[in-house]
């Protein structure tokens, strides 16, 4: 079983001085699987990627990669390769001799060096451009062949340190897709660091939600966007709408939170841990998970109505993006601004700002989570 | 592409140009002067004063006498020879020990402690050339400082003599260098991202190989404008060759001070001058050449 | 032309506001070291309010600055007597003195006669004797007893511990000691080429006993103090300088003779200050001020009678090292006629680049 994993981390600390970057950290990674570390900036990824290479030395815990322990294991010894953040190409060498870098160090005579950086320019889609030099390259080109210097080495893991965030928008979102694709084809294992939750959502077969040092939750794309496991996971991937308030009566898997701000929303636990009668949580719906429909009547708060959470409001921002257009309506009565998604259909297209909504979405919709500031207000009490 | 780039800049230049001109000129019109009163034109006289030779009393002829003899007789060409080669040396040797030095201030020393290196490198420099020359001397002699110490420690019986040789005479040029190879090798190891050498690293390489392959090549233009500037005031150095060198120690700049001082020898001293300057930058060209550096480079 | 024309305006305004400004009456003097103490100059401002900027300086370099300004920078000039009327020749640096406006009685008459031969040019005088000594060796007796004359410095007994200037006097003195007559050579440069050679061959084969070729009278004396140095051909004055601080150390004249030196009043060409000059020239030639030059300097003057006012330490250590045969053997230097420079400098230049091993 462990032979399957192309990497292992047990338990990773590592602290400059009283400050810990990286707290505990665990995780298995399969054999070819494409992983994603996402976090806000400065919760400790590159400090974890860079334990992985081997530029920093763990405090306290261990790396294994391929069965065997690279704790005391220079970074050039390690199977592993790493495509920094600003690509670090050599700027005076030209694009072949940059792919050739590592093929020189292992001592892999000139005329198979050539056949295989010719290979692999071919693969990354760049036939012609071994003579030229860096500088004549256009960013996407250049985040090729610093991959493409990686992968010649053929690493067991290749680590990237969100090698997409100097590119702009466009070709950001079309690199993703290419990534995703190039490392299909070459069955590497990819470990993906970012903080951009769509590159991590789109190419990912894992994603860890990593925190001020800690993992969050470690899960598919899928599992994080619809079952994340803690408020900051729920609020940190996708979009969401987020009260706060207490619970007032818990029935089965369901409770009646009162929100500070005035009226009640009916929700689920997000944890798999049942919630506590009085307990102060967070709630988080997401704006595609609510219906909408004009309405006439008079201004609401949040309440039930027909078991689904209802609320009317005052349209007040239009956010027009074609197929996800939104709009930002304003509860009247507690003056909280929720975000709804108008439907692909186009029904709602002719939807003007001051317009009265009325909000609806299901009970399992609503996912509550105990608030982490008044556990600990509590615990201090 | 850049061809047309150069040309589109030139037309631009050129229809700019008329209504800048005067104003230009005005501005530089100081500096025109000073170049032309202060470089220039002493120049010129000099030239023609080392093109005559005396005939007798304030009767002189043109003449390349001047220039044969620097040729002919052996003693000016080994002299010149012996400056260029302990020159060369001394610049090799100023930048084995100046790089290191450079490297762990650019790339491993941060903040404070950086700032503290540096400056103990500016601090020879805030004494005279003289006195810094008189401290080896009190340092190096026979009754000196270094000699008095080895003798206490036991490691010999009697005073030895450190100066007046041609290794104290390195040394002292050495250290009156180092600023010059460190500071332009500073500033371009600076501009040397961190993350070029652990890429190398990760892809395989090795302290020497990255050394190569990568450092030295990015500072290579650094590592010219160094060895240019200190090449240039080791080769017109004059005290610290006459001071710390021996009773044998030639040195090219103190010949052309004898011609000019000494021997009221104006004519041999422009002379010697004027082959100073194209025999060094006939070096300083070659050294380029072999580097695969220009000029315009090292001043990046 | 125009902007040439601009340029002597502005200098000519500028010269004027600094004309306006100088107002205190000044005397530049380019002279040795000590021959102008900071108390003799006090005393010169307060009786007659000039004041007197002093440029410390040696022969060669007096006149090669001369030399570069035409004869300008400076007021009077204090070259030594055999080096004025060549240099005037070739490069008409001077002025002829007006010896009306010095008063000769205060000068040792002899002396004023000699240098006013020796300077002479196409009829015109132009230096007045001031200061004078001689060079010969300077030998710790205890342990260079064995050196009596130049050539003794060659000798095994003093191996590595000696040191001399590589100028022209060392030249002259080693010629001297060898049996030659240079100064007799003087007007035969083929003679005096020949002459040289010996000495060059001398010169070489005696270089592995040189610690190092002196070049500022300090370092010599720091090499002689700290026992680094043995034997010397220096000056006499250094030699009673070390004298005071050990007893072993002194002044000898050697056998060949002393080679003596005078140290001249000249006028630069462009000097802006004559009548200040002259009356510098009158004001040090006192007796009594000449007394206190003797003391800064350790050598004794042209002055008459300054004698009685010099310290007797110094006369004691003057007749020690001058025993009256001495005294008379001293070859004083005649005036260098041209092209001898140019033979020497290439004597000097082939000793230094000789191997000395
Ligand atoms: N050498 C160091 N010494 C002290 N603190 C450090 C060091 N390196 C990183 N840190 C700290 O560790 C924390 C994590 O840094 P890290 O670079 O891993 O963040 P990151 O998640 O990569 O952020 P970003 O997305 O902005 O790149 C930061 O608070 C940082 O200040
Ligand atoms: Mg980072």
């Amino acid at each position: 079983m462990s032979n399957q994993l192309d990497l292992e981390c047990r338990q990773l600390v590592k602290s400059f001085g009283k400050f810990t970057a990286v707290d505990n950290v665990s995780l298995e990674i399969p054999k070819g699987s494409f992983f994603s570390i996402l976090g806000p900036s400065g919760c400790g990824k590159t400090t974890l990627l860079r334990m992985l290479a081997g530029f920093i030395e763990p405090t306290a815990g261990d790396i294994v990669i391929k069965g065997n322990s690279m704790l005391g294991v220079p970074p050039n010894k390690r199977p592993v390769n790493m495509v920094f953040q600003h690509l670090a190409l050599f700027p005076m060498m030209n694009v072949a001799e940059n792919i050739g870098y590592g093929l020189r160090r292992r001592k892999i005579p000139q005329p198979e060096i050539d056949k295989r950086v010719a290979d692999v320019l071919e693969r990354v889609s760049l036939p012609d451009a071994g003579s030229k030099n860096v500088d004549q390259l256009s960013g996407g080109q250049r985040q090729r062949v610093a991959i493409a210097r990686s992968l010649i080495l053929e690493p067991a893991v290749l680590l990237l340190d969100e090698p997409l965030g100097a590119l702009d928008l466009k070709l950001r979102e079309h690199m993703k897709v290419e990534l995703k694709q190039l490392q299909h084809e070459v069955g590497t294992t990819f470990v993906y660091i970012t903080h951009d939750q769509s590159e991590a959502l789109v190419m990912s077969d894992n994603v860890a939600v990593m925190n001020e040092g800690r993992f969050e939750q470690v899960g598919s794309p899928q599992d994080l966007y619809y079952n994340p496991q803690t408020a900051f996971v729920a609020g940190f991937v996708g979009d969401s709408n987020r009260w706060s308030g207490k619970i007032e009566s818990v029935d089965g898997d369901q409770a009646m939170v009162a929100l500070d701000e005035g009226g009640v929303i009916a929700a689920v636990s997000g944890t798999n841990s049942s919630m506590g009668l009085g307990d102060q949580v967070e709630l988080f719906v997401r704006p595609e998970a609510i219906t909408i429909e004009r309405s006439t009547s008079s201004q609401d708060g949040a309440h039930i109505e027909d078991g689904k959470n209802t609320l009317t409001g005052v349209v007040e921002n239009l956010l027009f993006d074609g197929a996800n257009s939104r709009a930002q309506v304003r509860d009247q009565k507690t003056g909280h601004q929720v975000t709804v998604s108008l439907p692909q259909t186009g029904a709602f297209s002719d939807l003007v700002s001051g317009e009265n909504l009325r909000l609806s979405w299901s009970v399992d919709k609503a996912r509550s989570y105990v608030s982490s500031a008044a556990a600990k207000q509590e615990k201090a009490a | 592409m850049s061809s047309a780039e150069i040309a589109v800049s030139g037309t631009e230049q050129r229809s700019v140009i008329p209504t800048l001109k005067l104003g230009t000129f005005l501005l530089m019109l100081p500096l025109l002067l000073w170049l032309l009163l202060l470089i220039i034109l002493p120049h010129v006289d000099l030239l023609i004063v080392s093109l005559r030779e005396v005939l007798g009393y304030r009767e002189y002829a043109f003449s390349l006498q001047n220039y044969a003899e620097f040729f002919t007789e052996p003693l000016y060409w080994n002299t010149f020879v012996r400056t260029a080669v302990m020159s060369i040396l001394a610049t090799i040797i100023t930048l084995i020990v100046g790089f290191p030095v450079s490297y762990y201030i650019a790339k491993v020393m941060k903040g404070r402690k950086r700032n503290l290196l540096f400056i103990m490198c500016l601090i020879p420099f805030w004494v005279s050339e003289l006195v810094r020359t008189f401290g080896w001397m009190i340092l190096l002699r026979e009754s000196g400082v270094l000699s008095s110490f080895i003798q206490w420690i036991g490691l010999v019986d009697g005073p030895v003599e450190f100066l007046y040789t041609d290794a104290t005479l390195m040394v002292g040029l050495v250290y009156t260098s180092m600023l010059f190879m460190v500071v332009p090798l500073v500033s371009v190891l600076d501009t040397l991202d961190d993350s070029l050498i652990e890429a190398a690293y990760d892809l395989g390489g090795n302290t020497v190989s990255i050394l190569r392959e990568i450092v030295i090549p990015h500072a290579m233009p650094g590592i010219a404008s160094g060895c240019i500037v200190v090449f240039m005031l080791t080769l017109g150095n004059y005290l610290t060759p006459t001071l710390l060198g021996g009773k044998d120690s030639l040195w090219f700049t103190e010949q052309i001070y004898n011609q000019f001082i000494t021997r009221f020898n104006w004519e041999s001293g422009s002379a010697f001058g004027f082959l100073l300057l194209f025999l060094s930058s006939a070096i300083v060209f070659v050294g380029l050449k072999l580097s695969r550096q220009t000029l315009a480079d090292t001043v990046k | 032309m125009t902007t040439t024309k601009a340029i002597l305006g502005l200098t000519a305004i500028a010269g004027v506001a600094f004309a306006g400004q100088a107002q205190a009456e000044e005397l530049r003097l380019l002279t040795w070291g000590g021959y102008a103490p900071e108390s003799v100059i006090e005393q010169f401002k307060a009786e007659t309010g000039i004041d007197v900027k002093v440029t410390k300086s040696n022969n060669e370099d007096m006149i090669s600055k001369l030399r570069a300004t035409g004869g300008g920078g400076f007021d009077l000039a204090q070259p030594s007597q055999d080096r004025i009327s060549a240099a005037q020749a070739e490069h008409r640096i001077y002025k002829a003195m007006d010896l009306s406006q010095i008063d000769g009685n205060q000068f040792i008459g002899s002396m004023l006669e000699a240098t006013k031969g020796n300077t002479t040019y196409k009829g015109d005088v132009y230096g007045v004797p001031h200061v004078w000594g001689t060079s010969g060796l300077v030998l710790n007796t205890a342990t260079a007893s064995s050196v009596k004359d130049y050539t003794d410095l060659c000798n095994d007994a003093v191996a590595g511990k000696v040191s001399y200037r590589l100028k022209r006097p060392t030249l002259i003195g080693f010629a001297f000691s060898m049996g030659l007559d240079p100064f007799a050579a003087y007007d035969d440069k083929a003679k005096y080429q020949e002459i040289m050679g010996k000495v060059e061959e001398k010169l070489i084969s005696c270089k592995p006993n040189v610690k190092t070729y002196w070049e500022g009278g300090d370092s010599l004396l720091n090499l002689v103090r700290s026992g680094e140095v043995v034997a010397a051909m220096a000056w006499d004055t250094g030699g009673w300088k070390l004298n005071n601080d050990n007893a072993d150390v002194t002044f000898v004249a050697p056998k060949s003779g002393a080679l003596g030196w005078i140290d001249t009043f000249v006028l630069p060409k462009k000097t802006k200050n004559e009548a200040g000059a002259y009356k510098w020239i009158n004001f040090v030639m006192r007796p009594e001020i000449a007394a206190q030059i003797t003391a800064a300097a350790g050598n004794f003057t042209a002055s008459k009678g300054a004698d009685q006012f010099a310290e007797d330490k110094l006369k004691a250590q003057f007749q020690a090292s001058f025993p009256q045969a001495d005294l008379d053997n001293i070859k004083w230097y005649p005036t260098v006629p041209p092209g001898l420079e140019t033979i020497e400098g290439k004597v000097l230049d082939r000793v230094k680049a000789a191997s000395s091993n």
